[in-house]
C-alpha cells in the first residue's frame, strides 16, 4: 500500500521510526481503517485527549501500523457530544480501547455492540471522566459495586469458576472467568483494571523531562522500552538525535532486558509443568544477568538508565569483557537446557497443541509481539522499521506458525539467542563519544510518538506538550492491549488445568494496560 | 514384663515413632529435591517449622462451614495415624497387627478421602469442588491398582495381613519373585498418584486451576491446615513403610525378636533415605503430566499389577 492510496493528506512527523500524521472527518475513520487493514496493516493504538483548553473539542487518536510505516490519525470530536464511528468491526483489539476511551475521557465509540464499562470497576461514579482537565483526581469519589454484566453461558452442566482477581502466587491481579464444562473450557472472559492508578493524569502534572521517570514504570518489566519510546517522542518533537554511544547502549539495555525477561518466562513454562529443574537453571541465568546489570550499570532492571537525549550510564571500561564472556556462556547453557526441553517428553506433550493460535485468526484478531510471531505475524520493529541503531545490526526476526505454547518458547530461545548475538554486535561496534545531546524545550502543541519493540511487543509512547514544556496527554500503550483478548480464544477447548500455562506463555501485562 | 504389656509398649512406640518423622521424610524428598535443581533447599526441618507456624496462628473459618468442614483434619489425621501405626515398620508381631489386613488399609485410606472430599464440597467454592472432582478421579482408579499390588503379595503368602506377608517374604529362604517385581512399579506408580506428587499433582504449586490435593484443602487454615499437612506426610511415610514391607521387608524384626529391633531401627533409617531421594530424583527428571492422562497413568499400574498376578500363575513364583 502507498500513503497515496489513501487520499489524506499526511505530514511526516520527525523522529527515529517512519510516522505520517493527518487529521481526518469523522466519516473517514471507518473507510481509512478497512483500506489499511485490507492492505495487511494492523491497529496499533487507541486513545483520547481533551482539547478543549485550546478552543476546540475532544480528539481522537487512532495510531495504525502499515508497511511504509506508522500512520497517526487523529480526529476532532464535539465538546459537548464527543462520539466516532466504531472500529472494533474492522480491527477487533479496538473495543477494549474504545471502552477505555470512554470510561477515562467520555468519548462514546457509536453502533460499538460492546458498551460496557472497562476499567471504571466501582471505585469512581459513572459520568466522572479522571482524563478530562476539569477532573481533580485529590477529590474523594463515591465508590460503588462494580456489577459488572459478565456474558453468561448456558447449558446442561455448564458452570463458571471466577478466578482471582487474588490469586494464590505472587502475580499481578486480574479476574478470569471461566465457562466449563468438566474440565474444558467453553469461554473465557477476563477483568482487567485492577492496577489502575492514574498514570496518564499523573503526568499532565508534569513537565516533559519528569516524564520520562513516569514513563519508566508504567510496566517495571519493561522499563527500558518504555523510557526508550518516550525519549524518543520528546525527542521528535524537539529535534534532538542522541549520540551514536548513546543510541548502542539504549539497544544494549534493551536487549538486556529482553534477555533477562525471557529466561525468566522459559524458566516459569518450566515450572508451570512441574519441571522445578528447568526454572531453577533459567532463573540461576537470569539472577546472573541481573547482578551483571546491577554491577556494570547499576540498576538490577535498568530502571532510569535511558533518558530524552541519551542514556544515564556508561559502559565502565572492564564492562565489555565481562559481557563478552557472559554472552558465551549463555549461549552455552541455553544451548544445553533447550536441548533438555526439546527431548523431555512430559514437557513436551505439554507444550505441544496447547493454547493453540492458528495464524489465520491471529491476522483476525490483530495479535502482535511475540505470540504474534508465534502464531505467524511477522512483526517486528527492529527488523521493519529499524531505527538507529537497529539499521545497522541486521536483526533476524523469529517466527513460528504452530501459535502453540511450543512455538511461542522457541521464539523465545530464539529471540534470547538473536539478543546474544546482537549484544556481541553492539559490543564491537561502541566507540567512545558523548552519552547525552541536551533536550531544548519541546514547542507549544507539539505532537510527538515513540514506539520500540520491547520483549512483549511494541511498545507505543504518544505524546503532547503544551505550554512550559508541560506535558498535555501522554498515553503508553503497551502490547498486551491487543493480546489480552485473544488470549480469551487460545484457551477455548482447552482444560482448565492447562490455563496457567497458556496464560504464561503469554506472559501479559497487567499494570501496562490498566494504567 | 508380660509379653502383653511389652507388646502394648512397642505399638506405642511405633505410633509415636511414624508420627514423629513423618514430616522429617518430607522434609528429606524436599531437601533432595532442592539439592537436585542446584537450590540450597530449606533443611530437612522445614516441615517441622511450618507445622509449629500453623499451630500457633488463628484459624479461619468460613461462615458457612458445617461442623463436617471442622472434624475433617481430625479425621483425616487418625486415618493416616492408624494406618501408619498398624503397618510392620519395625517389627510384625504388634497387637495391632491383626487389624493390618491390606484391604483394610486400602478401606481406611478411602474413609479419609471421602471425608477430604465432602469437606472440600462442604463450603462450596468452585475450587474445592474442582479438587474433589479431580481427586475422586484419581482415587476411583488408584485403589483398583491398589489392591491387584497386595493381591499379588497376598497370592505368595497365602494371606493379605502384612505382617503374615512380610514374615513370608522376609523371614524365609530368600526367593526371587518375578511378579514382585511387576508389583513394584506398578506400586511406586500408585504411590505417586495417591500422594498428590509429581507426575500426578505437583504439591509445590501456587497455580489454584492446577491443584489436585491442594485445591480441596484451599480454605483452610492454622491448626487444621497443619493436621493435613501433617497427615499428608504421614502418609506418605505410610505408603512408603507398606512398600517396605512388601518389597524390601528385610531388616523388619520377627515376631517376639527383641534384640534384632535396633537393627530394625537402622534398617528403616536407611530405607527411608534411599525412598526419599529416589522420590525426589523421579520428580525432578518428570513433568506434571495433564490431568486426563491420569487414567492412562493409573491404567498402566493396574495392568501392572495384574502382569505380577499372572506371571504368579504361570511361574508359581
Amino acid at each position: 500500500m502507498q500513503l497515496e492510496d489513501l487520499n489524506i493528506e499526511f505530514h511526516a512527523l520527525a523522529g527515529a521510526i517512519p510516522a505520517w500524521r493527518a487529521q481526518i472527518g469523522a466519516d473517514r475513520l471507518q473507510p481509512v481503517c478497512a483500506q489499511v487493514r485490507e492492505s495487511g496493516g494492523r491497529l496499533l493504538a487507541l486513545w483520547g485527549s481533551d482539547e478543549r483548553a485550546n478552543g476546540q473539542g475532544f480528539a481522537l487518536h487512532v495510531a495504525l501500523a502499515t508497511h511504509p510505516g506508522l500512520l497517526m490519525l487523529s480526529l476532532a470530536l464535539d465538546a459537548n457530544q464527543p462520539a466516532y464511528p466504531d472500529i472494533s468491526a474492522i480491527f477487533p483489539p479496538a473495543e477494549r480501547m474504545q471502552r477505555a476511551a470512554y470510561d477515562m475521557l467520555g468519548l462514546c465509540a457509536k453502533d460499538a455492540v460492546d458498551q460496557r464499562k472497562w476499567i471504571r470497576h466501582g471505585c469512581w461514579p459513572e459520568g466522572q471522566f479522571p482524563l478530562r482537565k476539569e477532573f481533580d483526581f485529590t477529590q474523594k469519589m463515591a465508590t460503588g459495586l462494580d456489577a459488572y454484566p459478565f456474558i453468561p453461558v448456558l447449558g446442561d452442566g455448564v458452570h463458571e469458576i471466577p478466578v482471582g482477581p487474588v490469586h494464590a502466587g505472587t502475580i499481578e491481579p486480574g479476574h478470569f472467568r471461566f465457562s466449563i464444562v468438566g474440565e474444558r473450557v467453553l469461554r473465557l472472559e477476563e477483568r482487567l483494571g485492577y492496577k489502575h492508578k492514574g498514570i496518564e493524569k499523573l503526568a499532565e502534572t508534569m513537565d516533559a523531562l519528569q516524564g520520562a521517570k513516569l514513563a519508566g514504570r508504567v510496566s517495571g518489566d519493561a522499563t527500558c522500552a518504555y523510557a526508550w519510546a518516550y525519549a524518543m517522542a520528546l525527542e521528535s518533537m524537539t529535534g534532538v538525535t542522541p549520540p551514536p554511544r548513546a543510541l548502542l547502549l539504549r539497544a544494549l539495555l534493551l536487549e538486556r532486558e529482553r534477555i533477562h525477561n525471557h529466561l525468566g518466562d522459559l524458566g516459569y513454562l518450566g515450572n508451570d509443568v512441574a519441571l522445578s529443574f528447568g526454572f531453577a537453571q533459567f532463573w540461576i541465568l537470569k539472577e546472573d544477568v541481573l547482578r551483571a546489570n546491577g554491577a556494570l550499570f547499576g540498576h538490577r532492571y535498568l530502571m532510569d538508565r535511558i533518558i530524552p537525549g541519551g542514556v544515564a550510564c556508561d559502559l565502565p571500561p572492564q564492562g565489555k569483557a565481562r559481557l563478552l564472556a557472559e554472552t558465551e556462556k549463555l549461549e552455552q547453557e541455553i544451548g544445553t537446557l533447550r536441548a533438555i526441553y526439546d527431548e523431555h517428553a512430559g514437557l513436551q506433550d505439554r507444550f505441544l497443541t496447547t493454547g493453540r493460535v492458528s495464524p489465520d485468526r491471529a491476522a483476525k484478531l490483530g495479535l502482535t509481539g511475540l505470540p504474534g510471531r508465534a502464531s505467524g505475524q511477522a512483526w517486528d520493529l527492529r527488523a521493519q522499521y529499524p531505527c538507529a541503531p537497529y539499521n545497522e545490526l541486521d536483526v533476524r526476526m523469529a517466527t513460528h506458525r504452530n501459535g502453540d505454547v511450543a512455538a511461542r518458547a522457541i521464539v523465545r530461545v530464539e529471540e534470547v539467542l538473536e539478543s546474544l548475538r546482537l549484544t556481541r554486535l553492539i559490543l564491537d561496534k561502541l566507540t567512545e563519544g558523548p552519552l547525552t545531546a541536551p533536550v531544548p524545550s519541546a514547542p507549544a502543541g507539539a505532537y510527538g510518538i515513540g514506539m520500540v519493540e520491547g520483549w512483549r511487543g511494541e511498545v507505543l509512547i504518544g505524546l503532547q506538550v503544551g505550554a512550559d514544556n508541560r506535558i498535555a496527554r501522554m498515553h503508553p500503550h503497551d502490547p498486551s492491549w491487543q493480546n489480552w483478548p485473544v488470549l480469551e480464544h487460545a484457551v477455548i477447548g482447552n482444560i482448565v488445568p492447562d490455563f496457567p500455562l497458556i496464560n504464561k506463555s503469554f506472559n501479559l501485562s497487567y499494570t501496562g494496560q490498566d494504567l | 514384663m508380660s509379653a502383653q504389656l511389652s507388646g502394648i509398649l512397642f505399638q506405642l512406640f511405633q505410633s509415636l515413632l511414624v508420627v514423629a518423622i513423618a514430616p522429617l521424610l518430607l522434609g528429606w524428598v524436599n531437601q533432595c529435591r532442592a539439592w537436585l535443581q542446584n537450590r540450597s533447599g530449606a533443611g530437612v526441618l522445614q516441615p517441622y517449622r511450618t507445622l509449629r507456624k500453623l499451630f500457633h496462628k488463628d484459624a479461619v473459618i468460613a461462615h458457612n462451614a458445617s461442623p463436617l468442614f471442622r472434624v475433617t483434619p481430625y479425621i483425616l489425621f487418625s486415618c493416616m495415624w492408624l494406618a501408619a501405626g498398624v503397618v510392620p515398620v519395625l517389627a510384625t508381631d504388634l497387637p495391632f497387627s491383626p487389624a493390618a489386613d491390606v484391604i483394610a488399609l486400602v478401606g481406611i485410606f478411602a474413609l479419609a478421602r471421602v471425608f477430604i472430599a465432602l469437606a472440600a464440597m462442604d463450603i462450596g467454592t468452585s475450587f474445592g469442588t474442582l479438587g474433589a472432582r479431580r481427586e475422586m478421579l484419581v482415587a476411583f482408579l488408584a485403589e483398583p491398582a491398589l489392591l491387584m499390588v497386595f493381591f499379588t503379595a497376598s497370592l505368595i503368602s497365602h494371606s493379605t495381613q502384612l505382617p503374615t506377608i512380610v514374615e513370608a517374604l522376609a523371614h524365609t529362604q530368600f526367593t526371587l519373585y518375578p511378579s514382585m517385581a511387576f508389583a513394584a512399579i506398578a506400586f511406586v506408580m500408585i504411590l505417586l498418584a495417591e500422594n498428590a506428587r509429581i507426575p500426578v499433582d505437583n504439591p509445590t504449586t501456587h497455580l489454584e486451576l492446577t491443584m489436585i490435593h491442594e485445591a480441596m484443602i484451599l480454605e483452610y487454615s492454622a491448626r487444621h491446615l497443619a493436621l493435613i499437612e501433617w497427615a499428608s506426610s504421614i502418609k506418605l511415610l505410610a505408603y512408603t513403610t507398606i512398600g517396605f514391607a512388601l518389597f524390601v521387608p528385610y531388616g523388619i524384626a520377627e515376631a517376639g525378636n527383641w534384640a534384632a529391633l535396633p537393627l530394625a531401627l537402622i534398617a528403616l533409617g536407611v530405607k527411608l533415605v534411599a525412598a526419599g531421594a529416589g522420590l525426589a530424583l523421579l520428580e525432578t527428571i518428570s513433568a506434571k503430566m495433564r490431568i486426563f492422562r491420569a487414567p492412562e497413568f493409573l491404567g498402566t499400574a493396574f495392568l501392572l499389577a495384574v502382569l505380577g498376578m499372572l506371571i504368579h500363575f504361570l511361574l508359581g513364583a
